[in-house]
């Protein structure tokens, strides 16, 4: 009797995988491929387009770097990048659209008393030039640098706002956004980084410039740290029928809400 | 001779005995299944091989090993490994400096001293310690450990080579003790009944003639220690800080296999490359392990 069920408990196993693989192969489907940081974005549209027309959208979460070369080698339909394409991306023959920008959150521990920084102090807090926060109006107690992984989107956009490209003297180095909010939570003298769609009440954000990050303050500019969500496709080729309406679907108004839900910030 | 001729002659012994047919199957599957374990290990030297050495070959060997600044992103990249080196070496010593007394002691005590109710609950305990996965190990250092090291000693931040010593520490400890603990009960009674009989107390006769007769099975415990240190890579990620630093006790470090591990995901070009290097070190860094393991048991056996 033990043996019939469990041969019968396998043999569904087996069946049910069978099942969900034909029934992805007979659907039309969009590949995207890319930036971590625009994963609730991406999977939120996703899971509304699917809904609407039946059409399935993956997301692979490689990072930004391997988005574009994704898109590149047409190994997706759409790259995701959550920075601008560089020059010589765009020469390569690749067309980035921005469909939603992303603040970048400065978190601090909740005990820390210092709630204004200025972007200069962000950036000299982070290459070493200031070591304590009594010297931005906190207490006498050595700065604690949290950071992303080199490579990372969210790394990547930090240091190109704040101007401190390969000069930053990390404490400790995670490799996501998750690590980071626990490093900073578990250390009263942490400062770090964060996709603002990742931060919420739990832990503390400064104030950038005496600017608030919030939807806002991210499109209107004032808030400063700040970086695009993009898609890259190619430019010369045209996109297969399901990706393109999946393409123009992101950069409607009927978005705009799906975005905002996620924590990014629509620009329709 | 055609083709049907040919399937006659060969098939003739199995009509005549079908049995045989079906012992030959098997032993054609066997070693078909044999040859895959063969073939991974292949496939997996020969690609880390392909894909590690031209970026040891572009930046030099001597400049990728010896080479003290490792910074893959900057707009000009430095690719030096000696600091991940001496961290995995590092590391993995404190590890089995920590690790390997309290390992050996407690596969003592519980071979000869324990009594079987609790050397039965402690052995459970052990094993349910090999049992949990490393991002476990992961998850409770840098919950409980990291900030309990910043407490402790004063630092800015428990985010340390210190930290990962413990932890490595502790994850080694299974092995450790479940090897020596077989290698202690391997040796025969008579050993300890001769040297108790001589008038030696039964502490004297455990460290003077037990453990040295399971001595090769320590060293074997000691090496697999070693071995599973080194090639840790999920806990320590998440308890040393991952900064490229040289190590010292209270950094901020990377080890080898976080090196890998923690870049991967959005490396690309010359980056990769050289991710695949450094894997191609730890490999042969784990190849001398497994080649002293066999030195150690190939001695044993003369002995």
């Amino acid at each position: 009797m033990k043996k019939i069920l469990v041969t019968m408990l396998v043999a569904l196993c087996a069946v049910s995988l069978f099942a969900a693989g034909a029934k992805e192969a007979s659907n039309q489907s969009v590949s995207t491929d890319g930036s971590t940081s625009m994963e609730s974005v991406v999977l939120s549209l996703a899971e509304v387009f699917e809904e609407n027309t039946g059409i399935v959208v993956t997301y692979n979460p490689t990072g930004s770097g391997s988005g574009i070369t994704a898109a590149q080698e047409g190994r997706a339909d759409i790259g995701l990048s959550s920075r601008s394409l560089k020059d010589e991306e765009v020469a390569s023959g690749l067309k980035g659209t921005t469909v939603a920008l992303d603040g970048i959150a400065i978190i601090v521990n909740n005990e820390n008393p210092v709630s204004d920084l200025s972007v200069e102090q962000i950036a000299a807090l982070y290459t070493g030039e200031l070591t304590s926060w009594a010297e931005v109006g906190g207490a006498d107690a050595p700065v604690v640098l949290i950071g992303r992984e080199a490579g990372s989107g969210t790394r990547d956009g930090f240091e190109s706002i704040t101007g401190t490209e390969d000069v930053c003297k990390y404490n400790q180095e995670l490799t996501s956004t998750g690590a980071v909010i626990t490093a900073v939570l578990s250390n009263p003298n942490a400062i770090g980084y964060a996709s603002l769609s990742a931060v919420d009440d739990t832990i503390k954000t400064v104030l950038v410039d005496g600017v608030a990050p919030s939807e806002e303050t991210v499109l209107s500019g004032e808030y400063q740290i700040q970086r695009p969500f993009v898609f890259v496709t190619k430019a010369d080729a045209e996109l297969s029928e399901a990706a393109q309406q999946f393409f123009d679907f992101a950069l409607s108004t009927d978005a705009s809400d799906i975005i905002a839900d996620a924590g990014a910030v629509p620009l329709v | 001779m055609n083709l049907n001729e040919r399937m006659n002659v060969l098939f003739s012994g199995y009509k005549a005995n079908p049995k045989r047919l079906v012992e030959d199957l098997i032993h054609f599957i066997f070693l078909i299944l044999g040859l895959i374990t063969v073939g991974c290990v292949l496939i997996i030297t020969v690609y880390l091989i392909i894909s590690g050495l031209p970026a040891i070959i572009e930046i030099g060997p001597l400049e990728f090993l010896f080479g003290t600044k490792w910074a893959s992103t900057a707009s000009e990249p430095s690719y030096g490994i000696l600091a991940f080196i001496l961290t995995s070496i590092y590391g993995t010593s404190g590890a089995i400096i920590i690790g390997v007394p309290i390992g050996f002691f407690v596969a003592v005590y519980l071979a000869k001293m324990a009594n079987k109710r609790f050397k039965d609950a402690m052995k459970l305990c052990v094993g349910v310690l090999a049992g949990i996965p490393s991002v476990i190990y992961g998850l409770v250092g840098m919950t409980v450990l990291v900030p309990a090291i910043r407490l402790i000693f004063n630092v800015p931040d428990g985010a340390s080579l210190f930290a990962a010593i413990i932890v490595l520490a502790v994850m080694i400890l299974p092995s450790v003790i479940n090897v020596s603990l077989s290698a202690l009960e391997a040796v025969p009674h008579e050993y300890e009944e001769a040297s108790l009989s001589l008038g030696a107390t039964s502490t004297e006769t455990y460290f003077r003639v037990t453990v040295p007769a399971a001595k090769s099975g320590i060293f074997t415990a000691i090496v697999l220690g070693i071995g599973r240190a080194i090639g840790e890579a999920m806990a320590i990620m998440m308890v040393a800080g991952n900064v490229a630093n040289m190590p010292g006790l209270f950094k901020s470090v990377r080890f080898l296999t976080t090196a890998v591990a923690s870049e991967m995901s959005y490396s690309s070009g010359l980056q990769r490359q050289a991710l695949f290097s450094i894997a191609l070190v730890l490999f042969f860094f784990i190849m001398l392990i497994n080649a002293a393991l066999n030195f150690i048991k190939t001695r044993s056996q003369k002995i």
